[in-house]
């Protein structure tokens, strides 16, 4: 499984990355892009929005269905990736660098640290089958 | 990560039932889905998009077994099916096709359904999701008609303008077929009933064989390299930019055929003597007019509009509601249906939809989406 071992990850599949300034950016895992297939629209979170861990802040559509991207922690969204609104394509393809979708500042620097590690997430979701 | 809209039917309790194509699917790498009832592909690796242009420009293999294949045989089997259909079935000569819907007393769709005239009996093909309501309608209705579910056959839909080289390479007889015509044939060593028709838009054929025989015969289709397999994506994509309409989507008990744009599927002779469930509520919306009509909507942004979407005029107020809607592939773009009050139901009206919450903008459009492209 693609799911490089210097991020951390949630249940709902989506990775964070801790940046040198304290600030995390957030997508969602190749898992989860494989198991969306191809999309074709993602709407990112408003920047300067404050938002509570597990709130729904964005939604990612393939040709089939939408789908919810939740925070992984509280915090406020300071960046969206406006790349994604001409290519979705980048989160099928390149889902931990170009197909980024937000960053955000953590209300609590260590909450980050509670989340999965890339062990932990492909033993996740190698038990859901 | 969490679909909001699954294709999944929830209601399905039971184990999901396989088609005898299910271990080739799981070997080519088929998504497997339960979908009304049964275990489907709703893709395979190379995915919703690459499968949907497979169709349009070369030729795609589904599988559609799901769908029930039922055998009414009778003397008088067309003249007592049309009390449950408004189509003219008396006029339909052997070999041909046609498109109609079980009707229920309000003037409301049951199930739509596809009959063909086989000569010494007809064959209907109706929806996965229905074949428990329509095979007791049609024996609890059709007294003096014999009702036999062919479970023992499996249907297969090859459509793209390349079908024809696709199939004719193995079975010369579909050459000459145009647009809703059938015939009996032999196809890769076993009998078939081969149709010129679909759910794409394309040309195509949907080919009931032997259950038995449907692996091996699908294999060999898809050693062409014309054609490639395709899942329940993208025969929704497909049919979706072809404005067809989908059951229990855009078409259920509680939408009459005049409101679902569908009076084409009821012929002149049915119009004026009725004699079908529903017949009056019908008759009067012909002539009257229905108060709202389901329409092609294309929104002008990039954000798909799905079903259940709500559907507004200008001053916000709430004139409909999208039934079936995603992105259209060869569109490049999302494409919709949905229901409009009939005072907004012109091609070119601005409509407004709301998605999660915010306004956008969207015209109502001629359906298809697409240029059909049938045999004709």
């Amino acid at each position: 499984m693609n799911a490089p071992n210097d991020l951390k990850y949630t249940q709902s599949h989506e990775w964070v990355r801790l940046n040198d300034d304290g600030s995390v950016t957030v997508g969602i895992t190749d898992h989860a892009q494989e198991q969306l297939g191809d999309l074709v629209f993602v709407e990112t979170p408003e920047i300067d929005s404050e938002v509570e861990s597990e709130d729904a802040v964005a939604v990612v559509e393939s040709v089939k269905a939408a789908s919810d991207i939740y925070a992984p922690l509280g915090g406020s969204i300071t960046d969206a990736n406006g790349a994604l609104a001409d290519e979705p394509e980048l989160v099928n393809n390149d889902p931990y660098n170009a197909g980024w979708l937000y960053k955000m500042t953590p209300a609590n620097g260590t909450d980050v640290e509670q989340l999965m590690d890339s062990d932990d997430y492909e033993s996740y979701v190698t038990s859901q089958g | 990560m969490t679909d909001n809209t699954s294709p999944a039917d929830a209601a399905a309790k039971k184990p999901p039932q396989q088609t005898p194509l299910h271990r080739l699917h799981v070997e080519m790498g088929g998504k497997m889905v339960d979908f009304a009832g049964w275990h489907m592909p709703v893709q395979y690796p190379a995915g919703i998009m690459a499968e949907h242009r497979q169709c349009r420009e070369r030729a795609a293999l589904f599988d559609v077994s799901h769908m029930g294949q039922v055998e009414l045989r009778g003397s008088a089997t067309a003249h007592q099916l049309e009390a449950l259909v408004p189509a003219d079935l008396q006029s339909l000569p052997q070999g041909k096709a046609r498109y109609t819907f079980f009707t229920n007393a309000t003037g409301g769709i049951m199930d739509d359904l596809i009959v063909t005239n086989a000569g010494d009996h007809f064959y209907v093909v109706v929806n996965a999701s229905m074949r428990y309501q329509d095979i007791p309608h049609l024996r609890d209705n059709l007294p003096d008609v014999e009702v036999t579910e062919r479970h023992d056959l499996a249907l297969i839909a090859v459509q793209g303008p390349k079908a024809v080289d696709v199939v004719s390479r193995h079975c010369p007889d579909v050459v000459p077929l145009t647009f809703m015509q059938s015939l009996q044939t032999r196809l890769l060593g076993s009998d078939c009933r081969i149709s010129r028709l679909g759910y794409t838009g394309e040309d195509g054929f949907e080919i009931a064989i032997p259950a038995d025989a449907a692996e091996s015969i699908t294999r060999t289709l898809l050693e062409d390299e014309l054609c490639d397999v395709a899942g329940l994506g993208a025969r929704d994509s497909l049919r979706l930019e072809s404005g067809l309409c989908l059951y229990g989507n855009d078409i259920d008990q509680t939408t009459s055929p005049v409101e679902a744009s569908l009076l084409w599927a009821i012929q002149k002779r049915r119009r004026a003597e009725g004699g079908y469930p529903g017949a009056d509520v019908i008759s009067e919306q012909i002539n009257q007019g229905a108060t709202r009509k389901l329409v092609g909507i294309q929104p002008s942004g990039k954000v798909p509009a799905r079903n259940g979407v709500e559907v507004q005029d200008a001053t916000g107020a709430v004139i409909g509601k999208i039934t079936s809607g995603g992105f259209g592939p060869t569109v490049g773009a999302p494409v919709a249906m949905g229901y409009v009050a009939s005072s907004h139901c012109e091609a070119g009206t601005d409509v407004m939809l709301v998605i999660r919450g915010k306004t956008h903008v969207a015209t109502v459009t001629a359906l298809p989406f697409i240029t059909q492209n049938y045999k004709r």
